[in-house]
């Protein structure tokens, strides 16, 4: 017994100066200080420097918060208790964020530099004139394949993929509206097409795939892209980019039937405490020497066509990732469904991956 | 009377814990679970569960549960066994529950490395011969890595049980001449089936609701309730669905719960 | 008893717990590697480190993560502990059974429930979200799991040695103090490492009931995971696993030099 409420003595005063370590740590970074910004994003998603050249030019602390999934930052916002000044979800979150009123419209005159991006990201379905967001990253959906160990067989086809020499050797993003719209896609129908029978044909082809699917998998897929584990991967550019510079043999094709063209974009939450601070953060982030200095930090496409003069020829150029707006035309825009369609979508994934 | 409610003050925490904890937040998913995708009262959730998807589901998560719970035990229960004639016991121990204190997470990218077709499992194959073969992403590694995962939670309660075993009992035994064998089935086990159950429960019911596993290990080709309820809370948004998958779940709880209770009561006549 | 035990027993015993550390050698073998990925093993370096040393908010976030676990472990042993000896007190069995399923359903329910349902239960309740939230919430996922540790234990214990502390004149509170307790011990022991394990290891609960400024590094990694996890949190494991190690092992000489097994203590 004495044994034991020593032990308890130890562990409540090995937390007290733990604690007391806490508080002096956050005071040094200005984290309890008046002037912060809460900024929401997903892990490792801004330059560090960027943030840091942010604060000295501004004075305003920021403090950068995680989330791992749209959803997860959604039900965070809507049921209140924190006051995120900036997110970044994706753009058909943003429609779902809009209908639950859970954003703050973003006052264009105070953020000028909105000129210096390129209009194709503009007033786009999901957010008409950008009354709520402001595009961040933009990318597509493509397939990720290593020339090396495919002996320079040819992809450049949704329907490439059905080829029975790449038995067990594709790797799926594990994400209903990827997979069941790459189904549509190989079909010649729209990503958001939502007529039954053309979805039962969209299942009914994705399950003759599947002998040549390896795995459905998150974000480990780069891992096992890039060390040669698969040879073929359906993912999205931003993570293309990334582990083709890992790996040489990699490369990434936007298949012929189209694809899905999605955006991260800024967003002021209602629950912002600091919507001025967060005006003057979107600004900055626009600011085409910063995107710049981002973009070649994250590697994912930036819509701010000013930034493109400041960063190396090869990226700019590299038709892979800024794909000319010929291309970007046969590209969609995930549409929001609706819970219903989107769930009959879930049911026939899950009835997918358990074939 | 006063002094049996001073007795009783003891009780007020756990008893507070259940009420706000388990109760309430069970209330909550109650209610979800009868509430259809445009937040109206409705039955469509239950009716949508005994669908041949989920029941197929709810079959797999028990066989899985299952298979792991068991496969656990009996690499648990040598290990336990041992451990309590080893010198520093309670050293070693600790040192079976240390490893779980890393992230999850990178453990598994960890054994993705070591399954992967370049990965040390493999060469170890080819060194005896065996020759590389798929490992990952087969039902052998997900219960393999499983099994990683539970069985420090099960080698504790048996160990502690073990531990405490008069040693008495076993000379007697020996004196009397029974083997090895038959100390074991009649005395040892009997006297630590308190330490099984508690490891078996505390495997087996997480084990049913598994899902972080099932993606990264398994691709996603196992699916087990827990995945389910992971999609439509985080994926389709749909609360009320999630919700009744783990009501289902909560009763399949409580019946595996009865089910171990009224074997012991047999067992002690 | 027998000490000694069979060659073959200790090749078991050997490979059970190099299969247990495998995976962690296998992350610190790449914390050092310069390719930056955990796979393809390039060169010797300590970048990852010299990194790690700089990262002032992973600090605190690792630090948050050590306090939470400590503290909800130590509260969630204690609650369990009462709790283990009020569902022993229960003598129908059917009773017990359902009490005892109540204790379970936290560890049956996915974390994304126990998760959002706290964190509806926490807004309708008015708390702020952050440390006590957080805290409450692991302190309540951990209590089952000392429940079901505790609980053989004092189930185990034979009424005779009760009733013979008591005929001996001791009161309610030694009797408690000085017979119950330390046969306990091992199950209170077992109970607040696996509170500890369970606390460390969360990542869904934590996320849903965190607020502004407060993160535990669980949730830090799983965020990390979009963008691909660099090797300073590979580092950061190797320094957390040997800091444990150190202590695990000064805290079992410490208490190994003050009492000879310890548990063992009442009976001889």
């Amino acid at each position: 017994m004495k044994q034991l409420v020593r032990l308890a003595v130890v562990i409540l005063a090995v937390c007290g100066i733990l604690l007391f370590t806490i508080s002096r740590l956050n005071a040094s970074q200005g984290y309890s200080g008046g002037n912060t910004l809460t900024v929401y994003n997903w892990g490792d998603y801004i330059d560090p420097e960027v943030l840091d050249s942010f604060e000295e030019e501004t004075g305003i602390t920021v403090i950068y918060e995680t989330f791992d999934t749209n959803e997860a930052m959604m039900t965070k916002i809507q049921q209140g208790g924190t006051s995120y000044d900036i997110a970044v979800p994706s753009e058909y979150m943003i429609e779902k964020l809009k209908e639950e009123d859970l954003l703050l419209p973003i006052d264009h005159s105070k953020i000028p530099n909105l000129k210096n991006i390129d209009d194709r990201f503009l007033d786009l379905s999901f957010d008409p004139n950008n009354k709520y967001s402001i595009p961040y990253f933009w990318g597509t959906v493509g397939i990720v394949y290593n020339s090396k160990k495919l002996d320079g067989m040819k992809i450049d086809s949704w329907n490439d993929l059905w080829n029975p020499a790449l038995k067990n050797e594709i790797i799926f993003t594990d994400s209903p509206r990827e997979i069941i719209g790459m189904g549509l896609n190989s079909l010649n129908y729209s990503l958001n097409d939502t007529d039954p029978d053309h979805l039962q044909e969209a299942y009914d082809k994705l399950v003759s795939l599947k002998p040549n699917v390896k795995a459905l998998l998150g974000d480990e897929n780069k891992m096992l892209l890039a060390s040669g584990e698969a040879s073929i991967g359906v993912v999205w550019s931003g993570d293309a980019s990334e582990i083709m510079g890992e790996n040489a043999n990699l490369d990434y094709v936007l298949p012929k039937e189209g694809s899905n063209l999605w955006f991260d974009n800024m967003v002021i939450p209602k629950t912002a405490k600091n919507v001025d601070a967060a005006h003057e953060f979107i600004n900055y982030m626009l600011d085409p020497k910063v995107a710049a200095k981002n973009t070649e930090y994250v590697s994912y496409s930036t819509p701010n066509k000013e930034a493109l003069q400041y960063m190396p020829a090869e990226m700019v150029n590299d038709k892979r990732f800024y794909p000319s707006p010929e291309q970007t035309e046969r590209l969609e825009v995930y549409e929001n469904l609706g819970p219903e369609k989107l769930g009959r979508m879930n049911e026939l994934f899950l009835k997918f991956k358990m074939e | 009377m006063e002094n049996k409610t001073t007795r009783s003050l003891y009780m007020i925490p756990y008893v507070i814990w259940i009420a706000f904890f388990v109760i309430a937040p069970i209330l909550l998913v109650l209610y979800y679970s009868f509430q259809d995708l445009n937040g109206d009262f409705s039955l469509t959730n239950y009716q949508n569960f005994f669908t041949p998807i989920y029941l197929e589901m709810t079959l797999s998560s028990f066989w899985y549960a299952f298979l792991i719970t068991l496969v656990t035990l009996l690499f648990a229960y040598p290990t336990a066994y041992l451990l309590t004639k080893l010198k520093h016991k309670q050293l070693w121990l600790l040192l079976i529950i240390v490893p779980s204190w890393i992230n999850l997470l990178l453990k598994a990218y960890a054994f993705l490395g070591i399954f992967g077709t370049y990965g040390m499992a493999n060469k170890l194959l080819e060194a005896v011969g065996i020759g590389s073969r798929q490992l990952l992403f087969t039902d052998f590694s997900f219960v393999f890595v499983a099994v990683y995962i539970f069985i420090p939670f099960m080698i504790l309660p048996i160990f502690n049980s073990l531990d405490k075993l008069n040693p008495t009992y076993l000379d007697a035994a020996n004196d009397l001449g029974a083997s090895r064998w038959t100390t074991f089935r009649r005395i040892v086990f009997p006297l630590t089936i308190d330490g099984v159950k508690a490891g078996c429960q505390i495997t087996f019911i997480p084990a049913l609701s598994l899902f972080m596993l099932t993606r990264l290990i398994a691709g996603s080709q196992v699916i087990t309730l827990g995945t389910a309820i992971e999609q439509q809370f985080l994926v389709t948004q749909d609360w009320g669905m999630g919700s009744t998958i783990a009501v289902f779940l909560i009763i399949f709880m409580f019946i595996v719960m009865f089910a171990t209770g009224t074997k012991r009561r047999r067992a002690r006549g | 008893m027998d000490k000694r035990i069979s060659p073959l027993s200790r090749i078991f015993l050997i490979v059970m717990f190099a299969l247990l550390y495998l995976p962690i050698f296998y992350l610190i073998f790449y914390s050092f590697n310069s390719g930056g990925t955990m796979y393809g093993f390039e060169n010797f370096t300590l970048d990852w480190y010299r990194e790690l040393f700089q990262n002032t908010r992973l600090l605190i976030i690792v630090l948050n993560t050590v306090v939470i676990a400590l503290l909800s472990a130590l509260i969630s042993t204690i609650i369990g502990v009462l709790g283990a000896m009020m569902i022993n007190k229960v003598r129908s069995r059917r009773a017990k059974d359902s009490l005892l399923s109540l204790n379970n359903i936290l560890i049956v329910s996915p974390d994304v429930i126990i998760g959002a349902s706290f964190l509806i239960l926490f807004t309708i309740a008015g708390l702020k979200l952050g440390f006590y939230s957080v805290l409450l919430s692991h302190i309540a996922f951990s209590i089952p799991i000392v429940v079901l540790m505790v609980l053989p234990k004092i189930s185990e214990m034979s009424p005779s040695l009760l009733d013979a502390a008591r005929d001996l004149g001791a009161s309610r509170w030694e009797v408690m103090t000085k017979v119950v307790i330390p046969y306990i011990t091992p199950g209170i022991f077992a109970g607040f490492f696996m509170a500890l394990t369970y606390s460390l290891d969360d990542f869904a609960v934590t996320f849903f009931v965190t607020g502004n400024g407060f993160t535990t590094l669980s949730v830090e990694i799983y965020s990390l995971a979009r963008r691909g996890i660099s090797l300073d949190i590979n580092a950061l494991s190797t320094i957390i696993f040997l800091i444990t190690m150190v202590i695990v092992v000064i805290y079992y000489l410490i208490t190994n030099r003050t009492k000879k097994a310890p548990d063992m203590e009442v009976f001889k």
